[in-house]
């Protein structure tokens, strides 16, 4: 309208005067969408600070840049298996057969300008998306993040990361190199391994024999169009969880279980949420630029017939590879069938310990029995058998990722592979419980430390020397924020089993359920799982006294 | 910058700590003292460091901005098939390079001006948000409670059992289109895993020179790999039936053979394998000349071609079969039929 230009400096005017151009937008929308209500609550939200607290932006800014470049590659990609002969600008696989899906990634990574990039891009993306959910969702187990109200927000994220790892696979199977080739009969070797239909799945899976020519499309609608969606979704439920519960924070001078301290999200948080992925995507752009990923023209195309050495997974399917190659190879023929438990084992085991840290958050408020909402995170610490089991559960994790590099530990330090094997088959069990151990002494350890400095004050580096010529150090009192900071967390007390017999002598048997969870409350927080924090009434005593720093 | 620069009244003593309503609680040493006073930045007293932050903020995106035009140029002017030498990186595509590198130069100095804008000029004020219980108040729970007993009702549901049942008898019903639908998904597996390319008398071809083999073309130290005759890689079915029929074939002395069965199936000392790992099909493509193991160089299955191609480590369950071959009137290796045995992984009709 041509009014509208002549009034821009009437703003807030009363009568016939309109308002900003973009303010009647925002009306237009308003009056459609109800942009205002959700503007009100939202525009202003707070979020607390916290470093560890981006690592979940990490995951979801590759996410976003994995779908951008993902829907460039679609373009010039070919899902396809016909065998081709190739022609192209690469002249050391000039003549060779391959199929289209190779060829297409050949062109991509060749003749398609900035195509390389896009493709690098991709897949470092994809593995810093694995990473970071990994790595965050270990900030959200051992901080204590995952408590109510947030257990099913937990399971989201965990669903989000095991997918994650099978769009992963999928994705890097789609080239039909040799590698990737090699990864796909491993694959189709564990399906057969599934007792009864493992050989119709399989045939089923691969339209017929493998490799067969039905797996890269196949593989390509799973990987493009059928997991992603299901991730988006579940990506979109977890946020809309993160924002409906309130971001966690950790305890401190201010900060309680019923607020959330931090800045607004307008401006602070959409400009450093808003630029964390610029800086994300500018540092992955980086690492494409420099660093060369899955060059499937030094690996050649797939021949079931072919291997090379040294054949690795991207690293989230190496724990996977690692079960696999360190179990033994057991076999039982029986009445004319065969059970694979060499293979069919590991395959079991791979959902069974990543399900093991999916339930944790039920494990442990069925053991404590706590009900209540926590929105104050834990320090590591101040929860030594959750601590202690995250931490046993990251070694197994890694012992595996061992047994899945074993060929390359061996060559690279010059170690013996059977040796190696026989490591990793044995410290898939012991390690976990030394670590166990090991992580809920060092929590202790911390705990008193806490203990030591909240009473004696911390350690200022100042060394006096007494009238009789004795040195003491100079302890200085903490600040009340530190003292208050120190002991803000709970410590959960073991449950008690109810007497045999009610006050009125009638025999009150406990159930095996019930008696499972105290044995299993007093294995948590019974003696000797955590240093009973500091009272008030120690630090009058000590603080009144004087005279023995 | 110094602080002697500040006018006095804008030093942070001077000023109102505000958003710290310190309660001293008397008594307890350990309560929450509630949030401490803001801690002003300099940009926040001085206006002239305010304006630098500023400046860096806008340089940032400015950089950004000749990125993107050096995207652009590098699109536009360097040939796609140029390598350069970067050090220490070595010879890399020249393109790859510049597009990557402006591109994340572009992106990040966006980002890294946001950041350095919200943390030096957006304010730092910590602000506190209460939070509400998730869960509902119990008005809200009575209400909801009875609206569902409502509506139930007046569905019929619980009432009208028939309804109710068939229902349910439907619903679990309707899926299976869908699940016969995935039948054509592929053939049912038969014998198809049972059976190979390879049938009496056909010829053993060198992989590498498509020629039939003779004895006398394989050394004792040497792995040869074999394919049956009439087997051509432009085959539409070449990459499902070499799967199966991969062979690899040594020379061992005849008396170096531990295994009776293994010296019946050989000739003049030749043994030929299948190729394929039977632990989970990997092509094994590892020889140790002087014991005779092969190695799967995916899961390190160990097999020890003089006897039997028994597993001596590793993940495998089964030896790998053997196939019987002779030397034929011509003087060429042949088969003397498929192999006994299914090749490759094991699975449950195997037996």
């Amino acid at each position: 309208m041509s009014t509208t230009t002549t009034n821009q400096s009437g703003a807030g005017a009363p009568g016939r005067r309109k308002a900003p151009a973009g303010e009647r937008v925002a009306d237009w929308a308003d009056g459609r969408l109800g942009i205002y209500s959700l503007a009100k609550a939202n525009m202003r939200k707070i979020f607390p600070d916290h470093w560890s607290f981006m690592l979940g932006e990490v995951c979801l800014y590759s996410f976003v840049i994995i779908i951008l470049t993902g829907v460039y590659l679609t373009l010039f990609f070919h899902p396809s298996m016909n065998e081709v002969v190739y022609h192209g600008s690469y002249v050391p696989m000039q003549g060779m057969h391959m199929s289209e899906a190779f060829k297409s990634t050949l062109d991509i990574s060749f003749d398609v300008r900035g195509g390389l990039l896009i493709r690098q891009i991709h897949h470092w993306a994809a593995l810093i998306f694995l990473a970071g959910m990994f790595v965050h969702m270990m900030r959200v187990f051992f901080t204590g993040a995952f408590r109510k109200p947030r257990e099913v927000n937990w399971l989201f994220g965990f669903l989000l990361f095991v997918l994650g790892m099978f769009t992963g696979f999928t994705g890097y199977s789609l080239p039909d190199d040799l590698l990737s080739g090699t990864g796909v009969r491993f694959m189709e070797g564990a399906i057969l391994s599934v007792p009864i239909i493992g050989t119709y799945i399989s045939m089923f899976l691969f339209g017929g024999e493998f490799p067969g020519s039905d797996f890269v499309p196949r593989f390509f609608s799973i990987h493009v169009l059928l997991l992603p969606g299901i991730m988006l979704g579940l990506l979109v439920a977890h946020l809309i969880l993160v924002i409906y519960h309130k971001h966690t924070q950790f305890p401190g001078p201010g900060r309680t279980n019923k607020n959330v301290v931090g800045l607004p999200l307008m401006p602070v948080y959409m400009a450093k949420a808003g630029g964390f992925f610029f800086l994300v995507f500018g540092i992955i752009a980086a690492i494409a630029a420099i660093a060369s990923i899955n060059p499937i023209w030094a690996i050649g195309p797939y021949r079931p017939d072919q291997v090379s050495t040294g054949a690795q997974p991207d690293w989230y399917m190496g724990f996977a590879e690692g079960l696999i190659r360190v179990m033994p190879g057991w076999e039982i023929n029986l009445w004319g069938h065969t059970l694979v438990l060499g293979v069919f084992i590991p395959l079991v085991i791979f959902p069974l310990v990543l399900g093991a840290i999916a339930v944790w958050p039920f494990i442990e408020s069925w053991v404590t029995g706590d009900k209540r909402e926590h929105h104050l995170l834990d320090r590591p610490r101040n929860a030594p058998t959750r601590t202690a089991f995250g931490a046993a559960w990251i070694a197994a994790y890694f012992v595996m990722l061992v047994g899945g590099g074993n060929d390359l530990w061996a060559t690279h330090f010059h170690l013996s592979i059977n040796a190696i094997t026989w490591f990793v088959r044995i410290g898939f069990f012991v390690i976990p419980v030394l670590t166990f151990i090991a992580t809920r002494r060092i929590c202790m350890g911390l705990q008193r430390r806490d203990k030591d400095k909240v009473l004696h004050g911390r350690e200022s580096g100042i060394i006096k020397r007494l009238p009789h010529g004795e040195f003491v150090e100079v302890h200085e009192p903490l600040s009340q924020e530190q003292l208050h900071t120190l002991t803000a967390h709970q410590q959960p007390q073991p449950l008690e089993l109810e007497p045999e017999y009610d006050e009125n002598g009638v025999a009150r048997k406990a159930g095996a359920g019930q008696r499972l969870k105290v044995k299993l409350s007093k294995g948590f927080y019974g003696e000797g799982t955590q240093i009973p924090k500091a009272t008030r009434e120690e630090y009058e005593e000590i603080t009144s006294g004087h005279g023995h720093h | 910058m110094s602080s002697q620069d500040i006018p006095e009244e804008n030093l942070p003593s001077t000023q109102d700590a505000h958003g710290g309503a310190v309660t001293k609680t008397a008594g307890d040493p350990f309560a929450d003292p509630g949030l401490p006073p803001h801690e002003p930045r300099i940009q926040d007293v001085d206006e002239r460091a305010a304006q630098r932050s500023e400046r860096v903020v806008a340089f940032l995106f400015l950089l950004s901005m000749l990125a993107t035009v050096g995207f652009i140029a590098s699109y536009v002017s360097l040939p796609v098939d140029k390598s350069i030498y970067v050090f220490p990186i070595g010879h890399i595509s020249a393109l790859n390079f510049a597009l990557g590198m402006t591109l994340a130069v572009a992106l990040f100095c966006i980002g890294a001006g946001a950041v350095h804008w919200a943390r030096t000029l957006m304010s730092d004020v910590e602000v506190a948000d209460e939070r509400h219980a998730i869960a509902a108040e119990p008005d809200v729970k009575a209400k909801v409670m009875a609206d569902f007993k409502q509506g139930a009702e007046e569905s019929a549901f619980g009432r009208r059992k028939l309804i109710r049942n068939t229902m349910f008898g439907a619903l679990a019903l309707v899926p299976l289109s869908g699940v016969m639908l995935l039948r054509d998904l592929g053939p049912l597996p038969g014998t198809k895993l049972r059976k190979t390319a390879w049938s009496e008398g056909k010829m053993l071809i060198n992989q590498n020179t498509l020629q039939p083999l003779r004895p006398e073309d394989i050394q004792v130290g040497s792995l040869t790999f074999a394919m049956p005759e009439g087997m051509k890689e432009e085959d539409h079915d070449f990459q499902q039936e070499i799967a199966k029929a991969a062979l690899m074939i040594i020379r061992l002395q005849p008396e170096n053979i531990k295994d009776k069965r293994e010296l019946d199936w050989s000739a003049d000392g030749i043994v030929a394998f299948s190729k394929i790992c039977t632990h989970v099909g990997c092509p094994i493509s590892l020889y140790e000349q002087q014991t005779h193991h092969v190695l799967c160089p995916c899961h390190q299955s160990t097999f020890d071609l003089s006897d039997g191609g028994r597993v001596i480590f590793g993940p495998a369950g089964h030896a790998l079969p053997q196939l019987r071959i002779k030397v034929n009137d011509k003087g060429y290796l042949e088969a003397m039929g498929d192999f006994a045995e299914p090749v490759g992984p094991a699975y449950w009709e195997r037996g």
